[in-house]
């Protein structure tokens, strides 16, 4: 038996999760996935499994840490097409943790979330709850990137290896040193095809004032209230498009219907263009939103006005539900809503990795939508 | 050829006979609370009519929506066993933990997770173990279960692991009754395993339903072969479809479209079904509906198979207007609209209240209408309109016009002109599109399987005869049989070159 471990935090700081929570949880997260990120579905069931067997979800804002805990963030990787045929088997994610202590010889003391928005808002929760640890109220994106190197995590100089890959069978792979961030995510894509298209990825733990100072910070406790922002305007007959704007200082820049959509795959990415005609407010005007996985680029009548990193999301116009790049489809009615994206991705050296030029729009110049006003917490 | 069409729906239970391509017969009456009535009586008003025809009938049709109801309603269903072949996969997401509580009690499941299954490259994730399967099969018999639903990953890619489990499971119970998920479903294993486990929560139902439809025929002298009508706009034998009750999900609306195309002559056009208390919007592509391509609930159940795709909106002849705001529904009279509207005497402010007073129809008692305030009446028609025409853009696939057809007891609410429509059909019996469209249904069979051994023809013609004897075996005329789609997909580190083949045959029905 190991010690009992000192924990480097007060249990009264910690929020237990509920299954409402979760429900939120699902939509906020889809909402902060700007179209991709995977479907927060399966990851929600995973969690209520996780729940109903005993295992609590705990989270716990960064500034309630002490600054030298270990923190270890954690996603999925692989293709969300298969992951809906290749069930997780439970237990990646906190194998994920054990080999990560076994390697550097430390116990970890909290879980990080590498992306809130999608699936992997989910699954870091069940690694954190059956690794008997908080889950951090925060992540390396705000919102969903494709790639892992996209963290403000890495952005900021951490590097993320050694890292330890995860699959169901039970295999496990140690990346010792990878030379770049960027190498790291092109040698982690070689393996998790090898293990057949899905498996857990946990990448070198980090201190918690590190994460504290380089992490977007209440990304859990966001999501969960977008979610609920938008029940409850459901359940009040309320617009849940300005409910979802009020919260996080977004602002309704189209209302449109789908007249055109064309898609095709680039270098393994999901790529197109979704061509809106406006309606109500903005009738006669036309709009188009480019996709690389994520939405990328918002344009009006063929101007640009609003770019990657600041969130594109579109909604259901009437449910005020997110729209997944897979669930367009000509006709659909939306609003568009953007959000703007956390100061930590609007730094020089953030938009090296994560602005326009980086997704192969070196013409667009990145000009940051307003930032919210700030409330007092 | 003569033929009987029955649509059994919520609210009412339609028939028709036709002689080929006239009308000789048709009725509408209240659906009865068991359903067997409203057939009865239905059934006996047409076959009345036989006399008029010179000779016997030569089939009966009948759409249901027994099935459905009985899974909405969480009644007549059975005890099923699951037995999933994917560990070490899904480990954590059983089978059936995301149904609603009381479903899942309905249904009592057994439940069986097994080592095995594919990857997405067809190669096996890990061997499966027999003595599992074998294990199971012998806890489920012990627990006198005879409907099983077996699912493994990527199974619609490889069938290997659910077919010969299938063998082991018969081996140990003779009498079971089997629901393999790639016979039914797509990829997404959930949603594919939620399908095959309805089906086998149906399994009973589907056997005393097809009995009682046969007891009831036979009362009313008919002896021609009975089909069920299925949702992609075809038949099948009785007994065939009595073992795939889930294919009768939305066979209904699936009716209306393909009587809405008989009527027309039109094989490509939007279709309306304006019922009581909803209407539903969807698409005819070359005569079939056009089949959903996403998650769909059914009871509460996520599902992903074969249904039409098809738009609800709030909208019937029953909804409420409220005489305060204008506001059109979502709630409505339903069934009782015969007492509750005000043109039939009732207190309750309907659409089909608003249409009388305009003149778009004449039903019940108009003078009761004559005060509604015609500045009122305009407005609500005009939000009418405007529903109308939103629902039907969102369902266009494409920006070109296209003819719109509205069927349907609630047709009338349909505007004379739809932004979008190159033009607006109404057309005489629209109210029992349904029935007709179920007498008018073709059979079809399809065959879904990977191939391997053999080339490319070899391997297209194998699947084109299976699917021919498939629709034989569910009542088709061989020499009338077409194919209608054929698609293949080589799969990689299998050997053999290995393919998967899916063709779809269909043809008239075979007399005899």
């Amino acid at each position: 038996m190991p010690e009992p471990r000192k924990l480097k935090y007060d249990v009264a700081d910690l929020r237990t999760l509920t299954r409402e929570d979760l429900d939120a949880l699902e939509i906020g997260a889809g909402i902060l996935g700007t179209g991709g990120g995977g479907n927060p579905y399966q990851g929600k069931l995973l969690a209520l499994e996780a729940m109903k067997a005993g295992y609590e979800l705990k989270i716990l804002a960064t500034d309630r840490i002490e600054p030298d805990a270990l923190c270890m963030a954690i996603g999925g990787i692989g293709a969300p097409v298969v992951s809906v045929e290749r069930i997780r088997e439970g237990r990646e994610g906190v194998r994920c943790l054990r080999a990560m202590e076994e390697l550097i010889r430390t116990p970890i003391d909290a879980v990080v979330c590498e992306e809130i928005g999608g699936s992997n808002s989910m699954s870091p929760l069940v690694t954190a709850a059956l690794g008997g640890l908080p889950m951090l109220d925060c992540d390396g994106m705000g919102r969903a990137f494709p790639e892992m190197q996209m963290t403000t995590f890495s952005i900021y100089g951490h590097s993320s290896t050694p890292s330890v890959m995860c699959d169901l069978h039970g295999n496990t792979v140690i990346f010792s040193h990878a030379v770049s961030e960027v190498w790291h995510e092109r040698m982690a894509r070689a393996c998790v095809v090898a293990q057949g298209g899905g498996a857990m990825l946990a990448t070198a733990p980090m201190q918690a004032h590190y994460v504290h100072q380089y992490g977007i910070p209440k990304s859990y406790t966001k999501a969960i209230a977008l979610g609920e922002a938008v029940i409850r305007a459901r359940k009040a007959q309320e617009d849940p498009i300005a409910a979802v704007c009020a919260l996080e200082g977004g602002r309704r820049i189209f209302n449109g219907k789908i007249t055109d959509l064309k898609r095709h795959l680039r270098g393994g990415f999901a790529v197109g263009d979704v061509a809106l005609a406006g309606f109500d407010d903005f009738a006669g005007e036309t709009a188009d939103v480019a996709i690389q996985n994520e939405f990328l680029i918002f344009r009006r009548n063929g101007m640009v006005e609003v770019t990657v990193p600041d969130l594109i999301v579109l909604l259901d116009v009437d449910t005020g539900y997110p729209i997944t790049t897979e669930m367009l489809r000509y006709g659909q009615r939306v609003a568009v809503v953007a959000i703007p994206c956390h100061e930590l991705l609007r730094t020089v050296q953030a938009l090296d990795v994560v602005g326009p030029a980086a997704f192969g729009y070196p013409e667009i110049t990145y000009s940051p939508l307003p930032s919210p006003t700030r409330k007092a917490a | 050829m003569k033929r009987i069409g029955i649509d059994v729906g919520g609210t009412n239970t339609d028939a028709v006979l036709i002689d080929g391509e006239t009308i000789v017969a048709s009725i509408k009456v209240p659906t009865t609370q068991d359903v067997l009535s409203g057939v009865k009586a239905a059934l006996a008003h047409v076959a009345g009519h036989r006399d008029s025809v010179a000779s016997p009938i030569d089939a009966v049709m009948i759409g249901t929506t027994h099935f459905t109801n009985a899974v909405v309603e969480r009644a007549r269903l059975e005890r099923v066993a699951a037995i999933r072949i994917a560990l070490p996969t899904g480990a954590s997401l059983p089978p059936m933990c995301d149904w609603p509580e009381d479903l899942r009690a309905a249904v009592d499941p057994l439940i069986f997770m097994v080592h095995g299954g594919h990857e997405y490259d067809g190669s096996p994730l890990v061997p499966m173990v027999p003595d599992e399967i074998r294990e199971a099969a012998m806890k489920i018999r012990d627990a006198g279960i005879t409907s099983i639903a077996i699912s493994a990953t990527f199974s619609p890619l490889t069938t290997e692991c659910e077919v010969k489990a299938a063998e082991i499971v018969r081996s140990v119970i003779p009498d079971a009754r089997i629901t393999l998920s790639h016979t039914l479903g797509r990829i997404g294993l959930l949603e594919r395993e939620n399908v095959a486990l309805l089906n086998a929560a149906l399994q009973s139902l589907g056997k005393t339903t097809v009995q009682a439809f046969s007891d009831a025929l036979r009362e009313a002298g008919v002896t021609a072969p009975f089909f069920l009508t299925q949702n992609d706009g075809t038949v099948a034998l009785a007994d065939v479809a009595a073992t795939n009750p889930v294919h009768s999900f939305a066979s209904g609306p699936t009716n209306s479209m393909r009587g809405a195309a008989w009527l027309t002559g039109l094989t490509d056009a939007m279709v309306v079904d304006v019922g009581g208390t909803t209407s539903d919007i969807g698409c005819l592509a070359g005569g079939f509906p056009r089949e959903a391509n996403n998650i769909v609930h059914v009871g509460g159940v996520r599902t992903l198979f074969r249904m039409p795709d098809l738009l609800p909106i709030a909208l019937g002849g029953g909804t409420i207007i409220d005489p305060a705001t204008s506001k059109i529904g979502p709630r409505s009279v339903g069934y009782r609209i015969l007492t509750e509207a005000l043109v039939f005497g009732g207190e309750t402010l309907t659409t089909s209240d608003v249409a009388v007073a305009a003149g778009l129809i004449d039903m019940g008692d108009r003078d009761r209408v004559k005060g509604l305030d015609p500045a009122f009446v305009e407005a609500s028609l005009a939000r009418i309109r405007d529903m109308v025409a939103d629902s039907f853009d969102q369902m266009k696939t494409s920006a070109e016009d296209v003819p719109l057809i509205a069927v349907g007891g609630g047709a009338f609410l349909i505007p004379e002109t739809v932004p979008g429509a190159s033009e607006v059909l109404r057309v005489e019996n629209a109210g029992v599109a349904n029935a007709l469209g179920a007498a008018m249904a073709q059979v079809s069979g399809e065959v879904d399987q990977v191939f391997s051994g053999m080339s490319r023809d070899e391997a297209l013609a194998k699947a084109e005869a299976e699917a021919r004897n498939t629709a034989v075996a569910s009542g088709a005329d061989r020499a009338s049989l077409k194919t209608l789609e054929v698609e293949d997909i080589p799969i990689a580190y299998l050997p053999g070159g290995a393919r998967r083949v899916r063709v779809r045959v269909i043809g008239d029905i075979a007399f005899s």
